[in-house]
């Protein structure tokens, strides 16, 4: 990873956001990734979702693990603190930062390595303390930066490079994350920003751990044939269940869907996600039905995409430990410590 | 001879059946009588049916180190008679249950037996199997309180407190305490002779573990962040801290001033308290030996990221599980220098819960202002017995030592920010947190960066950020508590300690005096280690490093840090998993002065 800072150039027509920003403002430094890397298309729907829902940069931290997928946040909000930690622990570190300050935006970007393997226990203890945070597992089914061994989504039967068939099980993410209790389960493909940039929205406004799954493949050690986490057997597969799309609070909800086909869930900022199913037999708001569903299409080949889960009714860690609404960070000293009359009264008790 | 306020003795029974309810009430009697008092409880990994002890040191002197020698042995379970009735001084005393008699294992000529049918009277006394079983425990209390003279309105008016609110238990307890007083005062001559006597050396003390004391350091420091996974013996920390944050740190809506995270395991635990730190709370986890093991790839990040972060290790027997209920300074070592790569870390080393309450105020302002992780290194004793100290003092002045943090209006004025800058030439550069300006934007990262804080492979850019965190380590010498020295001129010899380890050098330094060897003594508080701690060891011919480990791990780091030949460095050890004796330094200081003789 090099070091590679843009030029600070913008055209002057270029759109601005309520803030008077524009998508460069919230670019970061050149990637260094290889061509056509499905992480570089993520990072652009980041980009392009963050400068759409207004959020200033430096309100935003922005953590990640080792791999190729932690090296993004580097390429994507330049004003926004950064914090690029040790193999599969980043879910660790948001859930300090987040317990010492609430009022940050905290999007966490891993690989299915970082998250699958070395970090399965900490992405799962995540979802269940329900951290208030994006997590983006940017999943290619290889390990990238150490040159083409097998992860843990790895499908079974999938090729590696050199030919050879995985023979375990893959570990699937989103299945995990309802296993696990998430309340707010995304998939969705690094081809397909129309589809990932609502979702990622959502998963920003939703107050709690917002899984998302993108399947992104790698051009360089996993994109052959045989191989099912490449463009074409993803774009082949892939089959979207349901459309979200974000609603900014303040926004009058219309239908203009036919009864039944649209579902408007509220999220605790006000705004709503609007799921609009695209297959008739599905429920985003039920987790059995879901996951079974999930199941299902994927026996008969299928990737389903799409915000496949969402619980109305998420309670944070701060919600569940019952935390000041401000900032730990922001408490000042004299309201954290008792003073000497205090101490004095309390060694009574160690007498 | 009667030996009045000198003396020890020690109950043995079996975990789980309410023996240490008892035997606080006991070590809080004689606190109460203005005597000095030691507690150790000795106990097993386990929650119910082991055995286990308590041992009681009374010492108008004021020496608080564990002795092994015990003047009377209340030896009520029979899976360790045999161990028990050996460790009785001879002369001593045995008080037994009389319910059944005296078991063969017990037999020794030179004991002298006191039998109370303390089973067979309370199963007359009370009804109810767990009741008969936990008044058992209350009736030798009583029946101690008659043959050592404990002040039986001290002992009323504790029952009073602890079970005033619970009349049933109240009378349940009173009676206990009766059956076993009166049943010794008829049947004994009471009182024996080792008894107590009222004295006025505790009355600015109190009675107090080091676990609660360090937690109510993390309380009065500001901490607001604590992520920690259960282990031995750290786990009272935590829930002390938690119990206070409960008192102290809940407004009036019930809403919390402070979070307290119980991780999936200590990988995450460290984790959460960089996390926190970095975003600018006062943050902290609690953990032993094991903790620590786990706990040392993210070390390195909070070291070489500049990230601050307070450890406690309530240091245990190691390695691996070792014996999880019995103290060590085993991690000495592993502290100084946790994490692959080039690193070295402040350490803390309390010796008693006074020094684990100042330590953890300290260690939160020396992880802020030199921005790296800081250890407090207590021990399962210092930690989880009950220590007599001096009362805490606190200083209404304190202000958090917060570091070099930029504001946000330093931040706009500022032309530009760069976080691995040594703008002010002491090694420190400033930090910034996130949420606070534009300009304050940087990216933290464990891999290879320059002073700019960009990504670096270049060897010049590495080494000038590397050097400068060690150049910044190495100021912070001067930054940790000052040794401990007590020094005469002309002395040829250095006794040299950390931590727990103190109470027996200082008994030990009084009885080497008595025969004739001379000794200063230096006490380490701080690492890396100040210019002072090098002075005295050059200054003495011979310096007995005093630490309970195996490897001579401070006696290593010594050698390593100071440069002083190993020829002055002498080292006397104990580490089977007591607390340190004074004849442990005696014997050791001894054995090596014959050596060169």
């Amino acid at each position: 990873m090099t070091f590679l800072p843009k030029p600070k150039v913008h055209h002057p027509a270029l759109p601005k956001n309520e803030l008077g920003l524009t998508r460069r403002d919230y670019e970061g430094t050149i990637t260094t990734l290889c061509a056509g890397c499905g992480h570089d298309s993520i990072t652009a729907a980041i980009v392009q979702a963050f400068w759409e829902l207004a959020i200033p940069p430096h309100k935003v931290a922005k953590l990640s693990g080792i791999g190729c997928s932690s090296k993004t946040p580097a390429y994507f909000l330049k004003e926004a603190h950064g914090l690029n930690g040790v193999h599969g622990r980043m879910p660790a570190l948001v859930t300090g930062a987040n317990a010492a300050n609430g009022e940050i935006t905290y999007i966490g970007i891993s690989g299915d390595g970082d998250s699958l393997s070395i970090g399965i226990g900490h992405l799962s203890h995540a979802i269940r303390r329900n951290v208030n945070l994006l997590y983006v597992l940017e999943n290619n089914g290889v390990y990238g930066l150490t040159k083409g061994q097998f992860s843990a989504s790895a499908d079974r039967g999938s090729l590696s490079k050199k030919g050879e068939a995985n023979t375990m099980e893959a570990i699937d993410g989103c299945l995990l994350a309802l296993t696990l209790g998430a309340t707010f389960v995304a998939r969705s493909f690094s081809g397909d920003k129309a589809q990932l940039v609502p979702i990622i929205k959502a998963g920003l406004a939703h107050r709690g751990f917002a899984f998302v799954d993108v399947i992104s493949p790698c051009v360089t050690f996993n994109d052959h044939e045989g191989s099912t986490k490449s463009y074409a057997y993803t774009r082949e597969h892939n089959v979207e269940i349901v459309q979200a799309d974000f609603v900014p609070p303040a926004t009058e909800i219309t239908a203009e869907y036919e009864a039944g086909s649209v579902r408007n869930v509220m999220l605790h900022d006000g705004g709503w996600v609007r799921l609009r199913k695209v297959a008739e037999d599905y429920d985003p708001t039920d987790r059995d039905r879901a996951y079974t569903y999930i199941r299902e299409r994927q026996r008969e080949g299928e990737v389903v995409t799409g915000l496949l889960f969402i619980s109305p009714d998420s309670r944070d860690v701060h919600d569940q430990n019952n935390t000041v609404n401000a900032a730990l960070t922001t408490l000042p000293y004299d309201q954290l410590c008792p003073g000497s009359s205090e101490l004095e009264r309390l060694q009574q008790r160690f007498r | 001879m009667d030996r009045v306020n000198d003396f020890a003795f020690k109950i043995a029974t079996a975990n789980g059946t309410g023996s240490a309810s008892a035997n606080g009430l006991i070590m809080q009697a004689i606190f109460r009588m203005g005597i000095p008092v030691t507690g150790k409880n000795v106990f097993p990994s386990n929650i119910q049916g082991l055995p286990t002890w308590y041992e009681i040191r009374v010492n108008k002197d004021g020496y608080t180190a564990r002795t092994p020698y015990f003047d009377l042995m209340v030896a009520l379970n029979a899976a360790t008679y045999q161990k028990d009735v050996a460790e009785v001084r001879a002369g001593g005393y045995l008080l037994y249950d009389s319910t059944w008699p005296l078991d063969d294992k017990l037999h020794r000529p030179d004991v002298t037996y006191l039998g109370i049918p303390l089973a067979e009277m309370c199963n007359a006394a009370f009804t109810g199997v767990r009741e008969r079983i936990l008044m058992k425990n209350i009736a030798y209390a009583g029946a101690l309180a008659a043959l050592l003279k404990i002040d039986t309105d001290v002992l009323r008016a504790l029952l009073k407190e602890k079970f005033g609110k619970k009349p049933a238990l109240m009378d349940s307890n009173r009676k206990a305490v009766d059956l076993g007083y009166d049943f010794a005062t008829t049947n004994f001559n009471c009182p024996l002779p080792i008894q107590l006597q009222a004295m006025d050396k505790t009355r600015d003390a109190i009675l107090i573990d080091g676990n609660t004391s360090a937690a109510l350091g993390c309380l009065y420091a500001g901490a607001t962040v604590a992520a920690w996974y259960p282990i031995t013996p750290s786990t009272s920390l935590m829930d002390a801290f938690r119990g206070f944050c409960q008192k102290f740190r809940v407004d009036e809506q019930g809403k919390h001033k402070f979070a307290i995270l119980q991780a999936e395991d200590e990988l995450a635990a460290i984790g959460m308290v960089i996390g926190a730190s970095w975003a600018g709370a006062r943050a902290f986890t609690s953990t032993a030996g094991p903790g620590i093991s786990l706990m040392n790839e993210f070390i390195g990040l909070a070291y070489y990221a500049e990230v601050p972060a307070v450890i406690f290790d309530v240091q245990r027997t190691g390695p691996s599980t070792g014996m999880p209920t019995r103290t060590q300074q085993g991690d000495l070592m592993m502290c100084a220098y946790a994490s692959h790569g080039d690193t070295r870390h402040i350490c803390l080393y309390p010796s008693d819960p006074r020094e684990a309450f100042e330590c953890a105020v300290t260690a939160f302002d020396l992880a802020e202002r030199f921005q790296t992780p800081v250890f407090v290194l207590s021990d399962l004793d210092i930690g989880m017995n009950d220590w007599v100290i001096p009362k805490l003092t606190w200083d209404d002045s304190y202000r958090p030592d917060r570091g070099k943090v930029l504001t946000a209006a330093e931040l706009e004025a500022a032309k530009s920010f760069y976080r691995y800058l040594d703008v002010d030439g002491d090694g420190i550069p400033y930090r910034t947190l996130p949420g606070t300006h534009p300009k304050g934007a940087y990216f933290t990262r464990g891999s290879g960066h320059n002073r700019l804080g960009g990504y670096t492979e270049d060897s010049d850019e590495y080494t000038e950020v590397i050097d400068r965190i060690d150049r910044k380590i190495q100021r912070a010498a001067k930054g940790v508590p000052a040794p401990l020295i007590k020094a005469q001129p002309g002395r040829t010899l250095g006794l040299v300690t950390v931590g727990g380890c103190h109470a027996a050098c200082v008994e030990a330094m009084d009885l080497l005096t008595k025969e004739g060897i001379a000794v200063d003594y230096m006490r380490i508080r701080g690492f890396p280690f100040s210019d002072e701690v090098t002075g005295f060891l050059e200054s003495h011919d011979i310096n007995f490093i005093v630490e309970q480990n195996r490897d001579a791990q401070l006696r290593s780091l010594l050698m390593l840090e100071t440069g002083v030949p190993i020829e002055k460095l002498a080292s006397v050890r104990y580490y089977g998993g007591f607390p340190m004796s004074a004849h442990h330094v005696i014997t050791g200081v001894k054995a090596r002065l014959e050596k060169a003789a």
